[in-house]
């Protein structure tokens, strides 16, 4: 019977499906986003709150279990920026300030942004492919006939666990950075440890560590209501599943980008 | 038969999902207290007009009344405090994985009632003995084998002690001892806690076990509606062969639009 599917082999075409499809997923979290914000401020006055036990579960999941992949990675990021700079510096004769490079640039930047990246790519697609295996298996739907909302049941718990998680993970992450720095500053630079330090959080302005804050809670809640709303809306089985696993990383990793962009522009043009 | 009370009533109903039809104007009525049976063939409909009666799937056109309040336009928690009313067995148990055997039958006792954690605990024992499965609170869904999952789907969807349990297909996919013991527990629940079963199935030994009511369904309209035995006795020819699952009849199971030989020179 007619059910051949056409296959868009124009590349023009196909860039704008892609930009069009992109562009639904965003508006269609900013949606979730608005029903989740409703839960979360109606919750507790209708004593219909999440359960406590489900917003910890997915705490120690997105958070704890996340820590050994974001210190190694801060790690070793510190560590070249760390290498790089000093490169530069070294033609100055300015290696000190190798120290307050890697802690300004790990704590404005690469803190949050990495964080994101790896949490986008390890919580968010779990997300993603857990409820949408929970879609295409009914068990949303049956959710909804035992009168539970979906978005408070399930939505809410992980929204909340990853606002507050992702922070305390940049946190960890400024850290362990300045610690990378540090292992290259005092073993090849020769920089004595305490001045090291004491430099490293002298430069260092409040500014420089809420503004990173801000932006890994921005990138919390984009994380969070993107891989939600791509679970949500699987369709196909199996095959749909991975579909939606990869498009909540990609499109997450997309909008971690372009946030981060957006929030630098505004931080850079307003007073510094 | 016009005296009892009706707990669900459709009215013309109309669904299409994109230029396809599925259903093109249902009239059903069912009775406080009956096991109405839904049957047809695969595709005819059948879920989808299960969909419909609570509240899952909007339709096209025409309407549904759900326990006297017509449910065709209700969203959110208005639809929601209906449902604590009815109780659903899917097709494919749609157990949260997640979640222990206990934990899935009790969940909509914590979430809508305010019982102590022991009474809930007392009234989760109370459920799984109904559907023979006590002991097994600790067990998670991929530990059960298939007919163990049906019983506890049912085991939760009558925990709210609804008023009306929808059933998709109860018996599918089960050993022929298994279905009988699922037969068994739907009229029995009709009968222990006096409520209205709605049951949609193919299966047709299931279909004249359980059957109070019969409502026969064909290319998204009702064809036929009565008693087993006015089923079993119909002049209709789609039905008889529907009853003896015939491969040659009225109803054709080749159902191509094109011309075979067209679409081969194509």
């Amino acid at each position: 019977m007619g059910f051949s599917r056409k296959k868009t082999k124009n590349p023009i075409a196909a860039i704008g499906k892609t930009a069009l499809s992109l562009k639904s997923d965003v508006t269609g979290a900013l949606a979730l986003l608005f029903d989740t914000v409703k839960w979360i401020v109606t919750g507790p006055f209708t004593r219909r709150s999440s359960q406590k036990g489900s917003i910890f579960h997915q705490m120690v999941f997105a958070g704890v279990e996340s820590v050994i992949i974001v210190f190694f990675i801060s790690l070793f990021t510190g560590i070249v920026i760390a290498m790089q700079s000093a490169y530069q510096l070294q033609q100055l004769g300015a290696v000190i300030y190798v120290a307050p490079m890697v802690s300004i640039s790990m704590a404005r930047e690469l803190g949050p942004v990495f964080t994101a990246l790896v949490v986008a790519g390890r919580v968010g697609s779990a997300i993603s492919a857990e409820l949408g295996t929970m879609k295409v298996s009914e068990q949303i739907e049956a959710l909804e006939t035992l009168a539970i909302d979906p978005v408070r049941f399930l939505v809410v718990p992980r929204f909340l666990a990853l606002l507050i998680m992702v922070p305390c993970l940049t946190l960890m992450s400024n850290l362990v950075g300045i610690l990378g720095g540090l292992i290259v500053g005092v073993f090849n630079l020769q920089i004595n440890v305490f001045r090291y330090i004491t430099f490293s959080f002298d430069m260092l302005t409040w500014k420089d560590v809420w503004t990173g804050l801000v932006k890994s809670g921005a990138f919390a809640i984009a994380i969070s209501m993107i891989s939600c709303y791509v679970g949500l809306n699987t369709t196909g089985g199996a095959e749909g599943v991975g579909k939606s696993t990869t498009r909540s990383v990609v499109v997450s990793f997309i909008m971690i980008v372009l946030i981060d962009c957006v929030l630098t522009g505004i931080f850079f043009f307003s007073n510094m | 038969m016009s005296e009892r009370e009706v707990v669900v009533e459709v009215n013309d109903l109309v669904k299409k999902f994109g230029d396809r039809t599925v259903l093109s104007g249902v009239n059903l009525k069912i009775y406080r207290g009956e096991i109405c049976v839904i049957m047809g063939g695969s595709g005819c409909g059948k879920s989808t007009l299960l969909r419909h009666m609570i509240g899952n799937i909007k339709p096209t056109s025409g309407s549904v009344k759900l326990l006297g309040t017509d449910i065709t336009d209700l969203y959110g928690p208005d639809l929601d405090e209906l449902r604590k009313k009815i109780g659903m067995s899917f097709q494919s148990s749609a157990l949260f994985d997640s979640m222990t055997v206990g934990e899935n039958v009790s969940l909509p006792l914590k979430e809508h009632t305010r019982l102590e954690k022991s009474v809930i605990e007392i009234m989760l024992k109370m459920k799984l003995e109904l559907v023979g499965l006590r002991g097994f609170e600790d067990l998670t869904p991929s530990e059960l084998s298939g007919g163990m999952k049906k019983r506890v789907g049912l085991a939760r969807a009558i925990a709210m002690d609804p008023e009306i349990i929808f059933y998709d297909e109860p018996t599918a996919g089960l050993d022929p001892i298994v279905a009988s013991v699922i037969d068994k527990l739907i009229i029995d629940l009709g009968k222990k806690l006096q409520v209205t079963s709605v049951v949609v199935t193919h299966d047709m030994k299931s279909v004249m076990a359980i059957a109070d009511r019969i409502v026969m369904l064909y290319e998204g309209k009702v064809l036929e509606t009565g008693t087993p035995a006015e089923i079993q006795s119909s002049k209709n020819e789609m039905v008889q062969q529907f009853i003896k699952g015939d491969y040659d009849g009225p109803i054709k199971f080749f159902q191509q639009k094109d011309d075979y030989l067209e679409t081969l020179t194509q």
